[in-house]
């Protein structure tokens, strides 16, 4: 197994949100996380991603076969698409970004600075930074705002090409992608139950 | 971490802000202060290395805030976060690039504006050493109060509040060194202290930014 | 008593609990020690030969000062074992001492603004004491405005501890720096504040008994303060609870 989720509760802002929560994630896998906004399926992510502590249960996950991909792209508008992908090669050891290019068909734009791209393309760059990182497990937070149709078609590539590789994917998500082989996990029945009185008392929450 | 130094020093360059705005400031200072005092050289030759060394550090403090702020608000950070760079890394080279984009092209114009302050002859050479020696602790410590306040709405204000009681030490012996120059005095005591401080916080202090760092951002 | 049970103390019931038989012992006591060492230094003690009456001042002025450094020290300690095993009561101890600290040392710098005037002839000079304090004023505000800045309270913990360890840190450098400072503009301190020294016992007795009254006027402070923010922090939880649907 690449991710193994075991009783996982986590908070946010010292509030839980989800408990009890367990999956897991192995080469070649896909998982899809439904559930109503506000839920905590970005705070989940976050978690096993490592940018935040769960509040008990265990991530078990090499931390440096993960990469994470948020509501934002981390474009900087100044650099050039090339330059944007380029730093993130590099900050992860890589050299070559012309297949991300091509998986996004971002070669028209590689010139252009990233401010003056639309949301989509920007998008699209975002997802291609993926690409040049060469890491094995995505973790993915709504990655198909502001896609067109082309596009989203375009990332399900990308992604299924992935998972051929032996990479794994953990999208939160609430279009559907066309990828058949996918597990959907629905958190709502994790939503996190309410501390008793008594309990509160001691901890505060 | 090359590649992120490159980068923000590129982002520096492009969006021009980072880099004119510090060093107009600090001269806009140092014109303001002799229609303040009075334009009698000898009082702006005793007071010029105060007077210089106060404007760079309140130039460098202009620019902390951007340390993160641009990064936290598009997405960069998180991403860095989540990226094999390890966090001290990550603060470290912030510092580093701070100070090659704001502390370096200071250090590089105080003798300039000492000329306008009737700085004596003896204290440029000083005065730029001691920049050149300080000005590097000023970064570091302003990364740390960058780092405490970049999730914070109006954080501006309060990172200056924060940082500057911890540049006291640096501002003390930065500028007793450069008066100690300047009036022709032994400089070894300060220079030796200041060269502590700024060796202590480039050492220690990318520890405690990374912490804060870290929590800022769960 | 063994350390685990100490720690137990660190929970916010048993500390409400506790508090609640403990702080009228400690307030009350801080009232009549502070009275007695007050009424005692005030009125029954003898004009300084060289300083008249207005010595009588150092029984407000230094056991300010002594607190207002051991109540950073307390915040010191309390910010450790925040950071070490997560006590909320800790942290909110940490944050309840804070203010009664700054106050503190603004009471000691007043009382010495207003001592110097008659002694010195001036309310303020750069004395590295005088200055130091003036520093520790500022890192106090600043950590107070931190905890004010931040809303989710964990953060807020872990940042104001971080912040209360870096600051110790520079505070104390800048004791020394300050200290370097002023003796590099003139040589050897012309006004001394070292009083301690020759204060003769008929001072020196009720000066500790004020001190006393210091101590536990700020222990009966920071733990009046600390269950307040408890309850305050218990409020905020219990409205989350209410905004989740229970």
């Amino acid at each position: 197994m690449m991710l193994t989720v075991t009783d996982l509760s986590i908070a946010r802002g010292g509030i839980p949100v989800l408990e009890g929560l367990s999956f897991t994630l192995g080469a070649g896998q896909a998982m899809v996380l439904r559930g109503p906004n506000g839920i905590g399926k970005t705070t989940l992510l976050r978690t096993v991603a490592g940018l935040q502590p769960p509040l008990s249960g265990q991530v078990d996950v090499t931390p440096e076969s993960l990469v994470y991909a948020g509501h934002s792209d981390g474009i900087k508008p100044t650099l050039t698409v090339t330059e944007n992908l380029n730093f993130w090669a590099q900050a992860f050891g890589n050299h070559d970004i012309s297949a991300a290019i091509a998986a996004f068909s971002l070669g028209p734009l590689a010139a252009r600075p990233a401010g003056a791209l639309s949301a989509g393309q920007k998008r699209r760059l975002g997802l291609a930074r993926l690409l040049v990182t060469g890491r094995a497990i995505w973790v993915l937070d709504e990655p198909t705002v502001s896609l067109d149709v082309d596009a989203v078609a375009m990332f399900a590539a990308a992604v299924r090409a992935h998972l051929a590789q032996g990479g794994a994917a953990l999208i939160a998500t609430h279009i559907d992608l066309g990828l058949s082989e996918a597990q959907v996990l629905d958190v709502g029945p994790y939503r996190a139950k309410p501390l008793d009185i008594e309990d509160f008392d001691g901890a505060f929450l | 971490m090359i590649a992120l130094l490159t980068r923000d020093i590129r982002l520096a360059m492009r969006a021009g802000g980072g880099f004119g705005l510090g060093l107009s400031f600090f001269l806009i200072v140092v014109v303001l202060v002799p229609f303040g005092v009075g334009p009698q050289s000898a009082l702006l030759s005793k007071i010029a290395p105060g007077i210089l060394w106060l404007g760079a550090l309140l130039a460098c403090l202009l620019s902390l805030d951007r340390i993160f702020a641009l990064d936290w608000e598009d997405g960069s950070l998180d991403l860095l976060a989540t990226s094999p760079l390890p966090m001290e890394g990550i603060v470290s080279v912030k510092a580093l690039a701070h100070w090659l984009t704001t502390g370096l092209p200071l250090v590089l114009v105080a003798p300039v504006l000492g000329v306008l302050l009737n700085l004596p002859e003896a204290g440029f050479l000083w005065l730029t050493l001691s920049l050149a020696l300080g000005t590097p602790a000023l970064s570091v410590i302003g990364t740390f109060g960058a780092a405490l306040t970049v999730g914070l709405k109006r954080g501006g204000l309060l990172l200056s509040l924060l940082v500057l009681p911890l540049y006291v030490p640096t501002l003390i012996f930065g500028a007793e060194m450069a008066r100690r120059g300047a009036e022709g005095f032994d400089i070894t005591t300060p220079l030796l202290l200041l060269a502590g401080i700024t060796c202590g916080t480039i050492a220690l202090l990318p520890f405690a930014s990374a912490a804060v760092l870290r929590v800022n951002l769960r | 008593m063994s350390l685990n049970s100490l720690w137990e103390y660190a929970n916010p019931k048993k500390f409400i609990q506790t508090t609640d038989r403990v702080l009228p012992w400690v307030a009350w006591s801080a009232a009549l020690t502070l009275l007695v060492g007050l009424v005692w230094g005030f009125f029954f003690t003898p004009d300084d030969y060289r300083q008249g009456s207005t010595v009588k001042i150092i029984y407000l002025h230094v056991p300010a000062a002594l607190m207002a450094i051991n109540a950073w020290l307390m915040m010191l300690v309390t910010s450790l074992v925040w950071i070490v095993r997560r006590h909320h009561v800790s942290a909110l101890a940490a944050r309840a001492a804070a203010p009664v600290g700054m106050i503190m040392t603004v009471i000691a710098l007043l009382t010495g603004a207003i001592w110097g005037q008659p002694m010195w002839g001036t309310w303020w000079a750069w004395d590295p004491r005088l200055t130091s304090f003036l520093i520790l004023f500022l890192f106090y505000l600043g950590y107070i405005a931190l905890w004010e800045a931040i809303e989710n309270d964990d953060t807020a913990a872990d940042l104001t501890s971080i912040l209360c360890l870096v600051g110790s840190v520079f505070a104390l450098l800048s004791r020394y720096a300050v200290n370097f400072w002023n003796q590099g503009l003139h040589q050897g301190a012309s006004l001394s504040l070292d009083k301690e020294e020759n204060v003769a016992d008929v001072f020196w007795y009720p000066l500790l008994v004020a001190m006393a009254g210091f101590v536990l006027l700020f222990i009966a402070l920071v733990l009046m303060r600390t269950r307040t923010e408890i309850r305050a922090r218990r409020m905020r939880a219990l409205l989350a609870r209410e905004r989740m649907g229970a």
